[in-house]
C-alpha cells in the first residue's frame, strides 16, 4: 500500500519492497470495506448523537474529494490546485438538475457525473499537457473561470447566495433522503463504494502505468505509454469521484454554494492530502477525519482559526515532513526490521 | 531491416544530423562512434521519435516512422535504453517488468484487473533472468546499484520483445571490469535474443573488440562505416578524433 514515498524510505533503509507493500486481493479489500460501511451503519443505533452523523456525512463528501484528488497528486505526480471545481460543479450540477426538472435521484445523479465527466474531459484535455507548476495554475485558473461563471449567472446559480430554496429530497426505493439516518446511510455507502473503486483503480494495471508516469513520463512513453491519455483518464475519473463528494454536500446542506467552488476548497484538499499523507491510500481520508475535527475543535475555541491551521501545517510540512499515516506506515516497517534484526 | 534515408535535424544553424543515409541488417550489431557532439544521440532520439526530423525516412520493414511518437515507434518495434538510466525509481524490479509487458500488450488502461496480470509473467520473467536481475526482483529500483540500473533500463527495453534495440552508451558512468561484464552482457543478449542492436560507445578497445560493423559520425554526418580493421585505418577517423598532427601512420 505504500507508494513513492515507501520507495525513497527503502533506498534510505536499505530495504527491499517486499516487506514494505502488501498487496492485498480484491476480496479482502470488499471484505474490508463491508466491515467499514457495517460499522459506520451501526453508529446511528449505538449513538443517538446528530452531531456524530452529520460529522460523518461531512467526512464522507470531504474523503471522497481528497482520496480523488491523492489519485492525481500521489499517485500520478500531478498537483492540481483546481480539483475544488469538480466538487462544486458535482453541488450545483445535482441541485440545479434537481430544483429544475424534479427528475428521481438516481437520475439525476448520473446526470451529475455525466455532467462533470463531460467538463473534466474538456478541461483535462487542455491542462495534462502543462507540467507541474503550469498544470497547478492553469487548473485553478479554471476553477476561478468556474467560480466566476456562479457568481455571474446569478439568474441560473443565485449568484453569491447560492441554490436557495432548498434541493428537492424524492424518496426512491424506499430510500427517503428527507430523512436523517437514511441520508447518513446512503452518504456512507457511497463513501466506502467510491473508496472501493478508488481502490480498485489504485491496485490495477492502470494504477501502476500511473506510478510509472509520476516517476519518469518519459520513459513511460518509451516503454509505449500513451501518457496524454493516462493522464486524461485520471483526471477524469478523479473528477467523478470529488463530483460524487458535492453531491453529498448537496444533499447534506439542502442548497450548493460559491463557497463549493472556490479555491479554498482545492486549498483545504491539498492540506488534508498533507496531514494524512500521500503515499498511503487511506492517508487522505484520515486526513479529513483530522481536519474537520481540528476544524469543529477550534472554531468552537478561537477565532482565530487560520493561525491554528497554518501551525498545524507548519508541523506537518517542516517538523514532520510528510502526512500522519506516511509517519505511521514508515515507524510500522522500521520496527518490523528491527524486530527482524532481533530475531 | 531498418533503413535510415536521408535524414536530418537541424537546431537553429546547427546541424545535429545532416542527411544520413544507414541500412541496418536484421540481426546485426552496429557500434556507433565520434567526438562529442558528433549528433549520435540526436540521431537516436530522431529514430526513436524523441525528436521529430526536419527531413528523411525512417523505415523499418518498409514502413516508415520518422516523425512518429515514442509510443508508436516503441509498438513498431523499436525500443532503446538511455545513457543516464531511465527507469521508474519507486518501483520493483519485477513491478517494473510487469507494468511494462502490461503496457506491451495493450493493457495499460485495464481498470477491472488487479496488479500483475497472469499473463505478462512469462516475458518480464524471461527479462529479468536474461538480465541478471531475477535475484534483485524484490528490489526498488531507486536502491539498485548504478550497473543494475543500467540493467533495468536494457530489461525494459528488451522486455517489450523490440526488432531493433539502440542503446545509448551502455557503459556509462561504470568502472573498468564493470565496463567490460555489461557489454560481454550486451554481446550475450545479442547473441542470445537474434535482434538488431545499435550501441553508442565512447570506449574504443570494447567497440573495437565487439562489433563487426562501426559507423562514424562527424558533425552530424557520416564519416565512416565499416568494420573495426577498416575504420580503425581510415585517415578521416584518424583525423577527427586526434587531430591533423597525428595522422601520419597513426591508428586509433
Amino acid at each position: 500500500m505504500t507508494e513513492l514515498k515507501a520507495g525513497r524510505d527503502g533506498e534510505a533503509l536499505g530495504i527491499s519492497r517486499t516487506g514494505a507493500r502488501s498487496q492485498r486481493s480484491r476480496y479482502g479489500d470488499v471484505l474490508i470495506a463491508l466491515a467499514a460501511f457495517v460499522v459506520l451503519a451501526s453508529l446511528p443505533l449505538l449513538f443517538g448523537s446528530k452531531a456524530l452523523l452529520d460529522f460523518v456525512i461531512r467526512c464522507s463528501a470531504f474523503g471522497l474529494f481528497a482520496t480523488s484528488l491523492n489519485l492525481l497528486v500521489g499517485y500520478t505526480g500531478l498537483t492540481s490546485f483546481g480539483h475544488g471545481m469538480f466538487f462544486g460543479l458535482g453541488a450545483y450540477g445535482y441541485g440545479l438538475i434537481m430544483q429544475r426538472t424534479g427528475v428521481p435521484i438516481p437520475i439525476a445523479f448520473v446526470a451529475t457525473l455525466v455532467i462533470t465527466a463531460v467538463v473534466a474531459t474538456v478541461i483535462g484535455a487542455i491542462c495534462v499537457r502543462l507540467k507541474e507548476i503550469y498544470f497547478a495554475f492553469v487548473t485553478l485558473a479554471f476553477q476561478m473561470l468556474i467560480h466566476s461563471t456562479i457568481l455571474s449567472w446569478a439568474s441560473l446559480t443565485g449568484g453569491d447566495q447560492g441554490l436557495r430554496g432548498g434541493i428537492p429530497r424524492p424518496a426512491f426505493f424506499g430510500i427517503d433522503l428527507s430523512n436523517h439516518v437514511h441520508l447518513y446511510i446512503t452518504s456512507c455507502a457511497l463513501l466506502v463504494i467510491g473508496l472501493l473503486l478508488m481502490r480498485q483503480i489504485t491496485q490495477s494495471p492502470f494504477g501502476y502505468t500511473l506510478r510509472m508516469i509520476r516517476d519518469n513520463a518519459t520513459r513511460a512513453s518509451f516503454v509505449g505509454i500513451d501518457v496524454w491519455r493516462a493522464k486524461l483518464t485520471i483526471f477524469v475519473l478523479a473528477a467523478l469521484f470529488a463530483s460524487v463528494g458535492g453531491i453529498i454536500m448537496a444533499l447534506f446542506v439542502s442548497g450548493a454554494y460559491p463557497e463549493f467552488a472556490y479555491w479554498t476548497i482545492s486549498g483545504e484538499g491539498i492540506f488534508i492530502n498533507m496531514l494524512g499523507g500521500v503515499t498511503t491510500f487511506l492517508g487522505p481520508m484520515v486526513g479529513t477525519v483530522l481536519l474537520l475535527i481540528l476544524n469543529d475543535t477550534v472554531t468552537r475555541l478561537t477565532e482565530y482559526y487560520g493561525i491554528v491551521l497554518g501551525i498545524v501545517i507548519l508541523f506537518f510540512a517542516i517538523g514532520l515532513r510528510k502526512g500522519l499515516m506516511d509517519f505511521a506506515v514508515e515507524w510500522y516497517t522500521q520496527r518490523g526490521d528491527s524486530e527482524k534484526e532481533r530475531g | 531491416m531498418l533503413e535510415i534515408r536521408g535524414l536530418s535535424k537541424s537546431f537553429g544553424g546547427v546541424k545535429a544530423t545532416d542527411n544520413v543515409t544507414l541500412d541496418f541488417a536484421d540481426g546485426s550489431l552496429t557500434a556507433v562512434i565520434g567526438p562529442n557532439g558528433a549528433g549520435k544521440s540526436t540521431f537516436f532520439n530522431l529514430v526513436t521519435g524523441a525528436l521529430k526530423p526536419d527531413a528523411g525516412q525512417i523505415l523499418l520493414n518498409g514502413v516508415d516512422l520518422a516523425g512518429r511518437t515514442p509510443p508508436d515507434i516503441v509498438r513498431h518495434g523499436i525500443g532503446r535504453a538511455f545513457q543516464v538510466a531511465s527507469i521508474f525509481p519507486s518501483l520493483t524490479v519485477e513491478e517494473t517488468m510487469l507494468a511494462a509487458v502490461c503496457a506491451d500488450q495493450r493493457r495499460a488502461g485495464v481498470l477491472h484487473r488487479r496488479f500483475p496480470l497472469a499473463e505478462s509473467r512469462g516475458r518480464a520473467e524471461h527479462a529479468m533472468e536474461l538480465l541478471g536481475l531475477a535475484s534483485k526482483r524484490d528490489r526498488i529500483a531507486a536502491t539498485l546499484s548504478h550497473g543494475d540500473q543500467k540493467l533495468l533500463d536494457i530489461a525494459l527495453a528488451l522486455v517489450l520483445d523490440p526488432k531493433v534495440l539502440l542503446l545509448d552508451e551502455p557503459t556509462a558512468g561504470m568502472g573498468t571490469e564493470e565496463r567490460w561484464r555489461m557489454i560481454d552482457k550486451v554481446r550475450e543478449l545479442w547473441e542470445k535474443q537474434k535482434i538488431t542492436v545499435v550501441f553508442i560507445e565512447h570506449d574504443m578497445d570494447i567497440v573495437f573488440k565487439i562489433a563487426p560493423e562501426i559507423i562514424v559520425l562527424c558533425y552530424g554526418r557520416i564519416l565512416a562505416t565499416g568494420a573495426p580493421d577498416a575504420i580503425r585505418r581510415n585517415g578521416a577517423v584518424i583525423e577527427a578524433y586526434l587531430g591533423t598532427e597525428h595522422h601520419a601512420g597513426a591508428a586509433i
